[in-house]
């Protein structure tokens, strides 16, 4: 199968949407609710596993530039896989629903909940996570820099996530106003900071972008 | 003190690995091997499991193990530093139970390969419950014949304390009574009045009945505040393994020495074999203050598979665990005099204290509330109502927030009826120095604090804000639009005595500064050590902290909670560096001659004499003198954790160690002056906060950057109090319907104020050595009470009655022309 057709959500038979994704893991089985951040980490006693047969489960992602190979389960999504299998734990799950945007990445530039992406329907994109951003030699992306210089946030849980969601936003929109980088973030849930501070940080960010 | 750091802002060291993604959370931790917990959860507000049967799960291939009440240790009692044995609460929590008592409580967990494995044990496990009477409402709980939240009954009691004469021991245990009001104390429900039936904790001082006779308006006013989910957006996810007889916990909590004797009690272990790693806390407002009951499970869980357990805990899951507000439904009855002055004050509040523990949320409420509005004469009578609903917890300005909202609201309504300027009259009834609040004990003295500058925050406000300006302006109407400004004050506790210090001069000259407090984002692990290096005056640079690990030799600190740690810790690291800068200028007598009091610490020397010598001379010096220099010998003061922990430090360098046994008058509280405008919809009901200010009295600013995190952090939590966060409930089938963030919705940074700014009166409390106070607590209120007050301002008084005010209650009360909707009924 070709890889890009592969991440081509409409056209993949590997395709599972999150309603069906979500359902399929209720009908496995979760009492009282708990049905969220299920996760099958290793191929089980050697059993065959759901998907296997339909594609190899090693597939290539490209993460922060390299590519990995990854053990992949048709089930699994973005956020699961760099957690569990790459080891980029920078990326955090505040939900795992699409209601926090911890978890954002970007993929080909776009800011993605990684708790709502299927890891095989990335194939041939470029993932950046928040280990990604700052150089080899340690040197801060702005957005890294602008949030360090105002201390733009206090637990900093959620903080990857808006560095991440700001960081494709103003690949878009270079020169936002502070209203329309609010915007840009709004699917960002911070529960320490005041958002003011934050979006401070931020658009010192997007001044530092703009100055390289 | 100098200054040089004190006050200036800074990089912590956390923050790069925090901004790159290498920060490692309690779930970012990984082991070879690691097994997966998953729990099983009440379907069920309040039941008796009768039959458990676990077989066809445990044959499941990668099933491991699972855990059950019947597992967990007896509940223990616990030894306090002072060696005061605390009894074991038996009707407390833990962390399964057997009788579940909220929608969502966990009653076993299962160990297995991975989670979807655990999950799919979980549903072949057989378990039959007994459903048992509910109540998910604490005043209807009060009625007569009404079911008992718990078989037990509806309150806790506390009952009084050994008379004097008897020896003073620990302090008798609570217990849960079948209190129940009358009908026709419940005549005022029906009116929407809290009715006013006995409380379990009453007290009074002056003479009520006089200050209402004097009044010239008396104001009688019954207000509801919601349940709010502290919601911290790390859940409380932890992972365990035993080495050598040794449990390792990595887990999400806000402190970190202090989650140590915590953990022991809930695994019923010696705390020696306890280490707690706990680098990052994702938050938690209260709900981790040291680290969470269910700690407990991945650690037995690991103990019985001998293997690692990581238990991941999910968004819904945290909000049936995760620790709630206790809501207040209160009435507070106000005599005010003509120029706006409180004669008297009649407070009654029923708390929502979920099913356990008392909460401390009702007596902090009268307290607050007296010091802070200081009248004449006041009455208290509060009551917690235990209720078949998620576990309560602090949250920040646990009780105060509570109390000053309910008074809030009736003081913005007095001003307006007695044509008083919102300012003139908060600033005329707010306190002053070493102002008395609350009850007297039991020598009849009543308790004062150690400083109050919230008249000086009041008035930069005014001037920062604007405040005449824009009042002339509130409550016009342009268009469909009326804005209105609101002002609010806050205060709560500030900050604790008694814990240690502990760091080491190196022979090249570092300071290694050990740091027991949790690191949960307000820096204060880091910022108090500034007051090591301010009083040693070493830069910066040459500090080295070390946090987050309590198999690092760390000392006693406080909790990290309850906005104690700024003072508390500061205060240790004061007395710590004073100890240091007495060994530094011994050693140099003995070195250099003459003696130590001709000596000085500065720029990393110590000098007199016209001779001198490096710190790092000294701390070499310092280990060949050995005994207390080095810490071979350790004071007698400090606590054992501190003394194992400096003895395993010694000979490394000159050790400061210390316990803060500094001189305290009073009770160490913060303030905080809250000024908003908001701007509504009349026709859609829709409304924005365009502006909010606030104004701390802290003390001395040690760091700004973290200050004002703190200030504008901890308003927001408070603003989403008003514009929409609750809970809500199925009164019929006590089911939780808002689980998740999209329902019972915590702030976006659309909702946020469009304009937020924060300043610092900065003038020190006289009873504390560096002068500073805690603020993680007093925003709370200022924030979410000048939005209510504003929205008061813009509306006027007869649109709500209870908090959260939402779009479709300023619409529908609007329309009406009086407050529309359920005056009383909790969880709606």
């Amino acid at each position: 199968m070709n890889e890009d057709r592969a991440s081509s959500a409409e056209q993949s038979p590997l395709h599972a949407s999150r309603r069906n994704f979500i359902k399929g893991v209720i009908a496995a089985g979760a009492v009282a609710s708990s049905a969220s951040y299920l996760f099958r980490s290793t191929s089980l006693l050697g059993q065959q596993t759901a998907g296997a047969g339909t594609a190899d489960r090693l597939v290539t992602l490209n993460i922060n530039g390299q590519d990995r190979r990854v053990d992949v389960l048709p089930q699994d999504t973005l956020a699961m896989v760099l957690r569990y299998k790459v080891g980029l734990t920078g990326t955090k799950l505040g939900c795992d629903r699409a209601e926090c945007g911890a978890c954002t990445v970007l993929v080909d530039d776009v800011p993605r909940y990684s708790c709502s992406v299927l890891a095989r329907s990335v194939r041939g994109k470029k993932i950046v996570t928040i280990e990604g951003l700052a150089s080899a030699d340690g040197t801060l992306h702005p957005v890294q820099r602008g949030v360090v210089d105002e201390q733009g946030f206090q637990c900093a849980f959620c903080m990857p996530g808006f560095v991440m969601a700001a960081t494709g936003y103003l690949k878009v929109n270079p020169n936002p106003t502070r209203q329309e980088l609010a915007h840009g973030v709004s699917g960002n849930l911070c529960r320490c900071q005041d958002y003011d501070k934050i979006l401070t940080a931020l658009m010192r960010g997007a001044e530092n972008m703009r100055r390289m | 003190m100098a200054d040089k750091l004190i006050g200036q802002n800074y990089t912590t060291p956390d923050l790069i690995a925090k901004v790159t993604g290498k920060a490692k959370y309690a779930e970012d931790f990984r082991v070879d091997g690691m097994l997966f917990a998953k729990l099983l959860l009440s379907p069920m507000p309040h039941a008796r499991v009768k039959r458990i049967n676990l077989s066809a799960a445990l044959a499941m291939p990668g099933v491991k193990a699972i855990l059950t009440a019947d597992d967990l240790p007896a509940p223990a009692d616990s030894i306090t530093d002072a060696g005061v044995v605390i009894k074991a609460n038996l009707f407390g929590e833990q962390a399964l139970t057997n009788e579940p008592k909220y929608y969502g409580e966990p009653i076993l967990a299962v160990a297995a390969v991975d989670e979807l494995t655990a999950a799919n044990a979980i549903e072949k496990i057989e378990i039959d419950f007994e459903p048992l009477p509910f109540n998910v409402d604490p005043v209807q709980s009060l009625r007569p014949g009404a079911p008992n939240p718990r078989t037990q009954g509806t309150a806790w009691v506390q009952p009084p304390p050994p008379p004097p004469g008897q020896p003073a021991g620990a302090p008798p245990l609570p217990r849960i009574e079948a209190i129940k009001w009358t009908d026709s104390e419940f005549a005022d429900y029906q009116e929407g009045r809290l009715p006013k039936g006995k409380g379990t904790l009453e007290w009074s001082y002056g003479d009520v009945e006089a200050g209402f006779k004097q009044a010239a308006l008396v104001m009688d006013e019954t207000f509801v505040t919601p349940n709010t989910h502290n919601q911290p957006l790390e859940t409380r996810s932890a992972m365990a393994y035993w080495q050598n007889g040794k449990l390792y916990l990595h887990g999400s909590t806000q402190s970190t020495i202090q989650t140590v004797p915590a953990v022991a009690r809930w695994v019923g272990i010696d705390p020696k074999n306890v280490v707690v790693i706990g680098e990052y806390c994702g938050g938690a407002f209260g709900s981790k203050v040291s680290g969470a009951i269910s700690m407990a499970i991945p650690a037995l869980l690991s103990k019985k598979t001998n293997a690692p357990v990581m238990m991941r805990i999910s968004r819904e899951e945290e909000h049936y665990i995760g620790r709630v507000r206790t809501g207040f439904h209160g009435r507070m009855k106000v005599g005010f005099a003509a120029d706006g002055r409180i004669t008297a004050l009649e407070m009654n509040v029923v708390g929502d204290n979920g099913p356990y523990e008392q909460a401390g949320d009702v007596p902090a409420s009268g307290r607050m509330v007296s010091l802070l509005y200081q009248p004449g004469a006041m009455r208290f009578s509060g009551i917690a109502i235990v209720t078949n609903t998620s576990p309560r917890g602090p949250q920040s300005q646990p009780g105060g927030m509570q109390g000053i909202m309910l008074m809030e609201h009736v003081v913005s309504k007095a001003a307006r009826k007695l044509g008083i300027d919102q300012v003139v009259i908060r600033r005329l009834n707010a306190p002053e120095g070493k102002a008395t609040f609350g009850p007297a004990n039991a020598r009849g003295q009543r308790p004062n604090a150690t400083s109050a500058f919230i008249k000086q925050a009041l008035d930069r406000g005014v001037d920062q804000f604007n405040w005449e300006q824009r009042k002339a302006e509130s409550g016009k109407r342009n268009g469909s639009k009326v804005r209105g400004v609101g002002v609010a004050v806050s205060v709560y506790s500030g900050g604790s005595v008694g814990f240690d210090g502990l760091f080491v001069i190196k022979p090249d000259g570092r300071v290694m500064v050990q740091s027991g407090i949790g690191n949960l984002g307000t820096e204060s692990t880091f910022d108090c050590q500034r007051v090591t290096a301010e009083m040693l005056d070493v830069p910066w640079e040459k500090v080295d902290i070390t946090w987050g690990n309590t198999s690092k030799n760390l000392p006693w600190s406080c909790i990290s909670g309850g906005s104690q740690t700024i003072h508390a810790m500061t205060r240790a690291a004061h007395a710590a560096a004073s100890d240091g800068i007495r060994k530094l200028k011994e050693i140099a007598a003995k070195t250099l001659g003459g003696k130590p009091e001709d000596y000085t610490v500065a720029r990393e020397r110590v000098s007199g004499n016209g001779r001198s010598m490096t710190l790092a001379q000294a701390a070499q010096k310092a280990i060949e003198f050995g005994g207390a220099y080095d810490g071979h010998e350790v004071p007698k003061n400090i606590s054992i954790y501190t003394k194992a922990s400096a003895t395993a430090l010694a000979g490394q360098g000159l050790m400061g160690v210390a316990r803060d046994d500094y001189p305290h008058n009073g009770q160490t509280h913060s303030f905080v002056a809250g000024f908003a405008e908001v701007e509504v919809d009349v026709e859609t009901g829709k409304y924005h906060v365009l502006d909010y200010l606030a104004v701390g009295d802290v003390g001395t600013v040690i760091h700004p950057h973290s200050l004002g995190g703190q200030l504008l952090g901890r308003s927001m939590l408070g603003i989403g109090h008003i514009i929409g966060q609750k809970d809500v409930f199925d009164q019929r089938y006590g089911v939780p319907l808002a689980v998740r963030f999209y329902q019972n919705r915590p702030p976006t940074i659309l909702d946020a104020p469009q304009k937020m700014s924060w300043d610092a009166v900065n003038l020190p409390d006289p009873e504390t050595p560096v002068g500073a106070k805690g603020i993680g607590e007093p925003p709370v209120g200022a924030g979410a009470c000048a939005v209510m007050n504003a929205l008061s301002a813009a509306l006027g008084d007869d649109i709500f009655r209870r908090a959260p005010i939402t779009l479709d209650v300023i619409l529908t009360s609007l329309e009406a022309g009086h407050p529309v909707g359920e005056p009383l009924t909790a969880h709606i």
